[in-house]
């Protein structure tokens, strides 16, 4: 999903690199204050997974390929402010060194990926999480949370991805937005796959990185 | 977390990294199929602002291209961590200059 140079308008990707350029910077801020020492190198791990995942395209509904967001892996493991500085990492990265995702698009792809796929998509996670129970909510319900957070962070990006497009007038909000949001729904299943195994196997390596609770 | 463990995970990570520059779908993805679909794909073409050292993931001057993307897999990965891992430290520097 990542966007490359030429899809988005000049006031579209101006627009998106200013609001994520301001987000990053109050994540950095706020991270300064409330990162734990412990969780760097996690920070590097996923950082390193996510890449290497999303090199993975698997085929999806023939014709086309997706591959992991893992911007709720990333939140849930790290929290969200965290996460989705991993994402942005993860991002710049892939844009600088390996051409994927424009230069220009840059704060757009943030902005869809690391913004809404990954606090978005644990905003979800959070708020499910709350009606299942909360602290009490047990295991089924935790993976179950998991699963729909990541599902709908895909759905998510992809929408926020189609407005964007429209508002460049690169394509009709009417015929972008039902093809980009029902391609990925199916791709969001296999993010909600790999999600939900990658933190099974975390928490049953880990199991203390994942009973933190911590908010940010 | 302890050096071993951190190690055994990055070696899973540049492996899969590596296994994908082989075994990844040729496909496009959601949104190149949905341009190709609709009609803008090509509005990107020619269009890159910047030019990157290993476009595509693969790593320029290699004749065998199983070799170049594998390479490319590595690097990225292993690239990545220390980055993340980097600025995470440079984050709680704040600990030593000031509160």
């Amino acid at each position: 999903m990542h966007i490359p140079d030429g899809f988005l308008s000049t006031p579209v990707w101006t627009s998106s690199a200013v609001i994520s350029t301001a987000y990053i910077t109050f994540v950095i801020k706020r991270l300064k204050k409330v990162l734990q020492e412990k969780l760097i190198p996690m920070m590097g791990v996923l950082g390193a997974f996510i890449f290497a995942a999303q090199m993975f395209n698997f085929p999806v509904a023939g014709g086309t390929s997706g591959h992991l967001l893992g911007g709720v892996l990333a939140a849930v493991v790290i929290g969200p402010l965290a996460g989705s500085f991993v994402l942005t990492t993860v991002l710049v990265i892939q844009c600088l060194i390996f051409q994927d995702g424009g230069f220009t698009a840059l704060g757009a792809n943030v902005f869809n990926l690391a913004i809404v796929g990954t606090l978005g998509g644990y905003a979800v996670y959070a708020l499910l999480l709350k009606l299942l129970g909360g602290k009490s909510a047990g295991k089924t319900a935790l993976y179950i949370c998991y699963g729909i957070a990541a599902w709908f962070s895909v759905v998510m990006a992809s929408a926020s991805c189609s407005v964007m497009l429209a508002l460049s007038k690169t394509a009709p909000i009417k015929i972008v937005l039902p093809a980009m949001v029902g391609i990925h729904m199916i791709i969001g299943l296999g993010e909600a796959v790999i999600t939900i195994f990658a933190l099974a196997a975390i928490r049953h390596a880990r199991p203390d990185l994942l009973e933190r609770r911590q908010a940010l | 977390m302890n050096k071993k463990y951190l190690l055994g995970i990055m070696i899973f990570c540049i492996l899969l990294g590596v296994t994908a520059s082989f075994l990844a779908s040729e496909y496009p993805d959601g949104l190149e199929w949905v341009a190709g679909q609709i009609g803008f794909l090509t509005a990107g073409e020619g269009k890159e602002a910047i030019s990157s050292p290993l476009p595509d993931y693969v790593f320029p001057g290699i004749e065998n291209r199983f070799i170049a993307g594998a390479l490319a897999a590595i690097l990225g990965t292993v690239i990545t961590f220390f980055i993340a891992l980097l600025l995470g430290k440079l984050i709680i520097k704040r600990n030593r200059t000031g509160e």
